[in-house]
């Protein structure tokens, strides 16, 4: 530098020197909702947000900004305008877009083998089937359980799950015993990090399959309703009382493997509505931190018992809020309790990590990220998949294990299934402004409408997500100190149980 | 605060020297600090290599009793000590390079810098000091105890160094593979993907670069750095280093420049580098340019305590690792008490009258001795 232009870098200049602000900025993509009478919410690709006056988007978008003002910082800052018409940060922008996608980098990680049908439990919203015990013909072969495993080992993703469905998958332990060690044994080779996973209804423990949990340190992931009544209503089992049986196995299951390798899902039935405080309770009763307030999904005998489990999305809405509310009310109590639903879409909202939520995710989470190998050899894009099978509906059966793992996985069927299961081309979800958070279920809208894309505002599984959002956002907006530090509290916990 | 620098009276220096205070009564070394007349025996029996310092009380005849040593008289030796290295210039200058006993140790790389922050507490100049500074430090680095854990790189802007610069981490890994290496950086050289590559190749995990970001919106970071596009160069930076697996802590200095999006500032680091593993919101060291631009800087702690508040709650609530620097306990919340750290070197620390009757005094890292204006709401708090 010449020494008169180096007096001049050193020179102190005014603000207004290093301001490139303008009235002509550039829009950026996003996309906006009305979140209450006088406020609105805009939401980019890169999932930033603002809660903002009612009227604002209509401001940026006739570009009446006061470009002094805060508003313009923020807009400029969270990547909602630009001042130029690329911007500078551009790729810092496609690195957290990148970052929100990079669950697609690993491709299928969950592996669901659903090694038997058979279950001693009857549950009318079984979303498979029920057969009695003695079916052997419900039961995988060893010969198809060894090509499915090796199918989970072509794929390229670094971590796998394997979990184990039925079914009661421990009524057909020889299998699970199989599977688990023929992965052990392949894996030496491939060196993946490969978890295990058993759905068991924790009925059937026997001290041989105690021991092998514990050796191979399984995780385990049963089901609890709500309290005895209610849970025992949900399942009625031939002659015993199941939610004795439950809270025993959960109680087995903790001694054997410890108490953070339990965990239970509820499922959500036309008699839960009501009882949203009791269900919780229970889960602390028995010592739990979490709860998933589940909707029940539309397939298998679900559909077929649809009446009797249908209910108004609204009432599921009505569930959930006030289950949040009971739980939000505990934790300022200085009880850490978690509602799991709410803590994926938090994470959604407030980083940039990836989600491993194959139900919201775009796109879908079938074969990008779950795969299903059925009792009889076929493979299914999802458990759902499988569950629409079970009333002859097999659009969704991507081929047999005996098929080349390039036709399964990349053959005709997934290359359709994917055209219909990015939400950003989608009709109803392309404007939406929970897209960046949301995800898209071509299963559910091919159960219910018959086509995977389905028809938005006739969707409960948009009504729902929809309702969900605009409540958390509601919250942010209007009980902000209240509910933040809870919030953070799920998010923090939930990011180092991640790392 | 403890002086770093002093000047004797030399004797056959004939170019500048660096190196460790040596132990006489143990004859390690070959520098020795004579501050006694009993040790004069021991110096007799030193062959003519040795460098001798003798503090100021001693008696002017040594001058010619040693006339044929290579030595500095007549020295205030008060701040030396044995293991300290130091540089001797011709003229009996006598530099501090690195102190045995203390945490905060640094490589001082240029005086220059490509930016101009409104606060600086150490003005650059617009000297071409590099080869200067880079003699030395390469010679520092060879003497420094293989055991210290942690050392500074520090300037004016380190970088500038460019090649040089990936050379210095690769010879401290070779050097001091043990010891945690914290570069204060303002990060824009860093906008250089192949710059950030090629120092990634050092393979340095000890190396931690510490970035100030003072603002999410740009042109507030360009003013406070007074340079346009500096906010960019530094993200596109902080970006490269994450690519490259490079550690980053973020450091945010308070003022009246700053203070205002504190809370959105935090916000964004949570949502756009989740990746740093530290950051720290420092205290104004008063010094410096802060002197020149006083009215555009000063502001009672107090008055950004609000937005201060909200920005360290928000990053721990998240579960980011933050830290409150250079800030008295008696002015802060105590809510941020938890997150104030003991950070002011330790040469320049200093506690005010105000400090004798404190009960938390011990928890506290004082203030910069080197401040030309303290808040006038320092007090004592009682226990």
């Amino acid at each position: 530098m010449r020494s008169n232009s180096i007096k001049e870098f050193r020179s102190f200049k005014k603000a207004d020197y290093f301001s490139k602000s303008t009235s002509e900025f550039y829009l950026l993509p996003f996309r906006f909702i009305q979140l209450s009478e006088n406020k609105e919410l805009v939401v980019n690709d890169l999932g930033d947000f603002l809660i903002v006056p009612y009227g604002t988007v209509e401001k940026i978008v006739v570009k009446n900004i006061d470009p002094a003002s805060d508003l313009y910082m923020d807009l400029i800052a969270g990547h909602f305008i630009s001042e130029t018409p690329i911007p500078s940060l551009i790729d810092v922008m496609a690195t957290k877009y990148r970052t929100r996608k990079s669950f697609l980098e690993g491709f299928t990680s969950l592996h669901i083998f659903v090694v038997s049908l058979r279950c001693n439990h009857s549950c009318h919203y079984c979303q498979v089937s029920r057969v009695t015990g003695s079916k052997l013909e419900y039961d995988i072969s060893f010969e198809n359980l060894e090509l499915g495993i090796q199918h989970m080992f072509r794929s390229p993703s670094p971590h796998l799950t394997m979990e184990f469905q039925g079914g009661e998958p421990l009524l057909a332990f020889e299998k699970v015993e199989f599977a688990i060690l023929r992965a052990k044994e392949l894996n030496k080779q491939h060196k993946k990090s490969l978890n295990f996973v058993i759905c068991t209804n924790s009925t059937v423990i026997t001290d041989d399959i105690a021991d092998f949990l514990k050796i191979h340190e399984i995780l385990i992931s049963t089901s609890l309703d709500g309290p005895e009544s209610l849970h025992n209503a949900n399942r009625p089992k031939t002659g015993a009382q199941s939610f004795k049986l439950v809270i025993e196995g959960i109680n087995r299951f903790r001694e054997i493997l410890g108490k953070d390798r339990v965990s239970c899902l509820m499922t959500t039935t036309v008699k839960s509505l009501d009882y949203p405080k009791e269900i919780i309770d229970t889960y602390l009763e028995y010592g739990f931190s979490n709860i998933f307030l589940r909707p029940i999904s539309p397939y298998g005998f679900a559909l077929k018992n649809y009446r009797k489990n249908e209910y108004e999305t609204d009432r599921f809405l009505d569930f959930y809020k006030s289950g949040l509310e009971y739980i939000i009310e505990l934790n300022k109590k200085g009880v850490f309790f978690t509602e799991d639903f709410t803590v994926i879409l938090l994470q959604k909202i407030f980083t940039v990590f990836p989600v491993g939520y194959v139900d919201l995710q775009s796109p879908a989470g079938l074969i990008n990220s779950v795969i299903v190998y059925n009792y009889d050899g076929y493979v299914y894009a999802s458990d759902e998949s499988r569950m629409l099978a079970e009333s002859n509906d097999f659009t969704f059966r991507l081929g047999h294990v005996r098929d080349t793992y390039h036709s399964i996985f990349y053959g005709e069927k997934a290359r359709k299934i994917t055209d219909h299961s990015v939400i950003e081309g989608l009709a109803g979800c392309s404007d939406c402004a929970f897209q960046t958070y949301c995800g898209a279920d071509p299963v559910y809208h091919h159960a219910v409408f018959g086509d995977m894309e389905g028809i938005r505002p006739l969707s409960e599984f948009c009504k729902r997500n929809m309702g969900v959002f605009l409540y958390l956002f509601t919250l942010l907006d209007t009980r902000y100190d209240e509910v933040f530090p809870i919030f953070s509290s799920w998010i923090k916990h939930s990011l180092s149980r991640q790392v | 605060m403890i002086q770093l620098f002093t000047k004797g009276i030399s004797g056959n220096i004939q170019e500048p020297v660096i190196a460790r205070i040596g132990e006489l009564h143990q004859n390690v070394g070959k520098l020795f600090l004579i501050r006694d007349y009993s040790d004069l025996g021991r110096i007799k029996q030193l062959d003519k290599s040795a460098i001798l310092l003798f503090d100021s009380n001693l008696n002017e005849e040594l001058r010619q009793d040693f006339s044929d040593y290579t030595q500095v008289n007549n020295l205030n030796t008060e701040h030396l000590s044995t293991g300290d290295i130091i540089r001797i210039g011709t003229k009996g200058e006598i530099s501090t390079l690195f102190r045995e006993n203390s945490q905060h140790n640094s490589l001082f790389i240029t005086d220059r810098c490509n930016s101009n922050c409104i606060m600086c507490s150490q003005p650059p100049r617009n000297r071409d000091d590099l080869d200067h500074f880079w003699e030395i430090n390469t010679r520092l680095v060879a003497l420094i105890p293989k055991e210290t854990q942690v050392l500074g790189i520090t300037g004016g802007e380190p970088t500038l160094l460019g090649k040089r610069f990936v050379e210095l981490l690769a010879l401290l890994k070779m050097e001091l593979p043990m010891t945690g290496v914290h570069v204060l950086t303002n990060g824009r050289s860093f906008a250089w993907k192949n710059f950030v590559e090629a120092l990634s190749l050092v393979e340095n995990q000890k190396v931690v670069f510490g970035i100030p970001l003072y603002s999410d919106y740009y042109a507030t970071h360009d003013y406070i750095v007074q340079a346009k596009d500096a906010f960019d160069q530094t993200m596109l930076g902080l970006y490269n280093l994450e690519r490259y697996n490079q550690r980053v802590e973020i450091r945010v200095v308070l003022h009246q420049q700053s203070f205002d999006r504190l809370p959105q500032l935090a916000k964004y680091i949570f949502r756009n580098l989740p990746f740093v593993e530290h950051i720290a919101f420092m205290g104004l060291e008063f010094v410096g340019y802060s002197i020149t631009n006083r009215d555009l800087l000063w502001i009672e702690p107090e008055d950004y305590m609000g937005q201060l508040e909200e920005a360290v709650l928000f990053l721990d609530s998240m579960g980011m690792d933050v830290s409150i620097y250079n800030l008295p306990l008696c002015l802060l919340r105590p809510v941020l008490w938890r997150f104030s750290r003991n950070s002011i070197s330790d040469w320049k620390r200093d506690y005010v009258e105000e400090c004798q009757t404190c009960g938390v005094l011990e928890k506290c890292g004082g203030v910069f001795g080197t401040s030309k204006k303290l808040s006038n709401r320092i007090k004592s708090i009682s226990r």
